[in-house]
């Protein structure tokens, strides 16, 4: 692997008001790495939403299950989730910490060792999670089924990152922390203690354990760590990313400094109350209950104080959002930051969770974020850092018809998926005049969904082939790059 | 570096916390800690939280391994076990779930999505070979059902090796299991699964005691049973006894 060879540092504009002023940069930054997060990115980003659209089919169509043990939804759920997550979402994180974190504090990483080994390090993990859990090793715990051998690769994994991470602050060039790297500080710390505390075990075998905790208590600590998972792996690294990002996207300041620090605080303070308001009208104390949900409806502040300070940021650059597919993409993401941020707190108030838990809605609500906050953000900037990676875009104009692809896919997803999470949850307790239930056979409401699982099938596709246009794009680009190289080529890495 | 210069005559107090970091991530995880303390500390109180309902008791060695199944084919993932106190839910599946009746469920299995019915209290509700012909194939039992079939759980075997080590790894968690040896484990699953294995050949139905899903009918028939003994043992509330 090469090392030395990645970009050299040119004197960038600073991000934002609150970021350094530009100095006559000397560090090489290594770009190397970037550029190997970027490629793994994308090919996870294919993978994982492939795996979804799967799964989507198989709720349409169950032969689609394809009648052996690997291929079934109850196996294949997992995997989607994982790599879309970890695989797809982790490496946009990392491509964007790794690539703003060298140039806000105007040095190299620690240690391009470790940039290594975290970055093999998490590809193995990848590797491992697709072969295990197809086989039907799981521990059972909604984004944290990995089996124990690979969470201790996790901790190890997450250790050297860890070190890397600080170590890099330790020799900043530039003593102020911009505000991305506060989100990105809560996303390190934060994910290493969910992931420890989440998944103490008792081994059985290699590939079986049993949790130290049990019952509503294993409840309670799974969702403490289900719902963090959202908050501090697709929350604030992604608010750091669009802290870093949109204002060099929109070449404008952030809007507010202020707003920045209570909005940080505040939302990492409150976000780790939440994780009860999956468990509402469980026997979990209702104390418990009651605290997670006024702590949801309390996020709701902090979560459109990033949404404000995001939008606001562009004032004066409106006008550009008609030609720049970049901000396009940056501005619906954060437009579904706010919405679905408006939509979990309402979503955990007692009635309104009354009707919707259990339900489709849920996976809608899920998807909004998923699909139109960290995937649309994620394509901003992996569009805004192809051409500063490799070169200009091989096509351009590919890029604002994906956006149309994604919006388009979003809206048939959620819609859908609304529309029929409201329907069950309404057949499942509608009851006639003498007090009787009116559906009582189960599967004739699991028959009316079907249309509606067919067109949340369409949009994922269409979400899908958006991604596919993205990745080939982007292939050619490298490839176009790399002809033009008259020098030894720049390698991007394999994933 | 000149922050004044950048945000008037004084400087935010927050500016000092910016320029050290190794402040602002103690802050960080003190903020980040308090909610899951407070929240989950009292759930290992014996005051707090949740204890075992009278009348609830450990799953048989053959139940934990039908429950291993469960989790391996990711049943959660579609089936709650999860009832509410809410009146169709009481008159679709019955009693609501109670926290004591968990009290041995490792890992929790409430699930977060009803692709399927709750199966909470699935237990006794259907015969065994309901759930053979159900696993074969789900549209025998249940047309309309869009539940993959699963014909492998007829053909694999369960090992009683691997029954006893997750019975072991149970104890070893907490789970008052007594006198847990290889030959205990191995006599009491192949116990339960003959008479299982009994039941289904009175319905015309041939298997042998060491397939899979004998031991998934033996988990699936267990769900919710002891809790529903229990709360049926008990007074009404409010009544005289």
């Amino acid at each position: 692997m090469a090392h030395g060879e990645g970009g050299v540092a040119v004197a960038e504009p600073a991000p934002a008001r609150t970021a350094p002023p530009p100095q006559a940069a000397t560090a090489t930054y290594d770009d190397a790495i970037v550029r190997m997060f970027f490629a793994a990115t994308v090919l996870w980003a294919v993978v994982g939403m492939l795996v979804g659209v799967t799964i989507a089919l198989q709720l349409a169509f169950w032969p689609a299950n394809l009648g052996i043990p690997y291929t079934t939804f109850g196996r294949l759920r997992p995997l989607h989730t994982n790599a879309v997550i970890f695989a797809f979402a982790g490496n946009v994180c990392f491509t964007g910490i790794y690539y703003s974190m060298q140039r806000l504090l105007k040095t190299r990483m620690y240690s391009d060792l470790l940039s290594r080994l975290h970055f093999w390090g998490w590809q193995l993990i990848i590797v491992l999670a697709a072969v295990t859990l197809p086989l039907g090793l799981t521990q059972a715990r909604e984004y944290a089924e990995l089996i124990w051998p690979v969470d201790l690769l996790v901790t190890v994994v997450w250790v050297i990152f860890a070190i890397n991470f600080f170590g890099t602050l330790a020799i900043r060039k530039v003593r102020h922390m911009y505000v991305a790297i506060w989100f990105y500080m809560s996303f390190v710390i934060t994910i290493a203690v969910l992931h420890i505390v989440n998944n103490l075990a008792i081994p059985a075998t290699l590939t079986r354990s049993y949790p130290v905790y049990a019952g509503l208590t294993d409840a309670l600590v799974q969702w403490w760590y289900g719902h963090n998972a959202v908050g501090f792996f697709l929350t604030t690294p992604f608010l750091g990313l669009m802290y870093y990002f949109l204002p060099r996207a929109a070449e404008r300041p952030v809007y507010s400094y202020r707003l920045s620090i209570v909005h940080f605080w505040a939302l990492v303070f409150l976000y780790i109350w939440a994780g009860p308001h999956h468990l509402l009208y469980s026997a979990l104390p209702d104390w418990a209950q009651t605290l997670g949900m006024v702590f949801s409806i309390m996020l709701l502040a902090p979560s459109w104080g990033g949404m404000i300070n995001g939008l606001m940021t562009l004032r004066g650059a409106w006008d550009r959002l008609r030609t720049d597919p970049i901000l396009k993409f940056m501005v619906v993401a954060v437009s579904f930051y706010g919405m679905s941020t408006f939509e979990g707190p309402m979503m955990s108030i007692r009635a309104v969770n009354g009707l919707a838990h259990f339900t489709n809605w849920v996976i809608g609500h899920v998807h909004s974020g998923a699909l139109g906050w960290v995937g649309m953000m994620s394509f901003g900037m992996l569009y805004w850092l192809a051409p500063r990676l490799w070169g200009q875009l091989a096509r351009p104009k590919w890029a604002t018809t994906h956006f149309w692809l994604a919006t388009v896919g979003i809206v048939l997803y959620t819609v859908s998926m609304w529309a029929a999470g409201l329907m069950e949850g309404l057949m499942w307790r509608a009851v006639d005049d003498a007090g009787q239930l009116k559906y009582p056979n189960f599967t004739e409401i699991v028959g009316d969904l079907n249309p509606f699982y067919w067109l949340r099938f369409v949009g994922g596709t269409l979400y899908l082939i958006g991604v596919l246009m993205m990745a080939w794009n982007f292939v050619l680009t490298v490839r176009a790059a790399r002809a033009a190289a008259s020098a030894p080529a720049v390698s991007p890495a394999a994933a | 570096m000149s922050a004044q210069h950048e945000n008037g005559p004084r400087e935010h107090p927050h500016r000092k916390l910016e320029r050290r970091f190794g402040l602002f991530a103690i802050v960080s995880t003190v903020a980040i800690s308090i909610g899951g303390i407070v929240e989950i500390t009292p759930m290992f109180s014996a005051k707090t939280g949740p204890q075992p309902l009278p009348g609830v008791t450990p799953y048989t060695a053959l139940e934990v391994a039908g429950r291993d199944i469960y989790i391996r084919e990711g049943c959660y993932l579609c089936h709650s076990q999860m009832v509410r106190p809410m009146r169709a839910e009481l008159q679709r599946y019955g009693e609501w779930s109670r926290a004591g009746e968990y009290a041995y469920d490792r890992p929790f299995q409430l699930g977060s999505r009803r692709t399927g019915p709750d199966l909470m209290r699935v237990g006794g509700k259907y015969p065994d070979a309901w759930h053979f012909e159900h696993m074969r194939d789900p549209r025998s039992t249940s047309p309309g059902s869009i539940m993959p079939r699963y014909p492998w759980l007829l053909e694999h075997r369960y090992h009683a090796a691997a029954v006893y080590a997750s019975v072991r790894a149970l104890q070893k968690a907490g789970v008052p299991y007594m006198e847990v040896t290889p030959e205990n484990v191995a006599r009491s699953a192949a116990g339960q699964a003959r008479a299982i294995v009994a039941s289904l050949a009175s319905m015309q139905i041939a298997t042998e005691p060491d397939r899979e899903i004998v031991a998934l009918i033996a988990y699936l028939q267990r769900l919710g049973q002891d809790g529903k003994r229990a709360l049926a043992a008990r007074p009404a509330a409010g009544a005289t006894p």
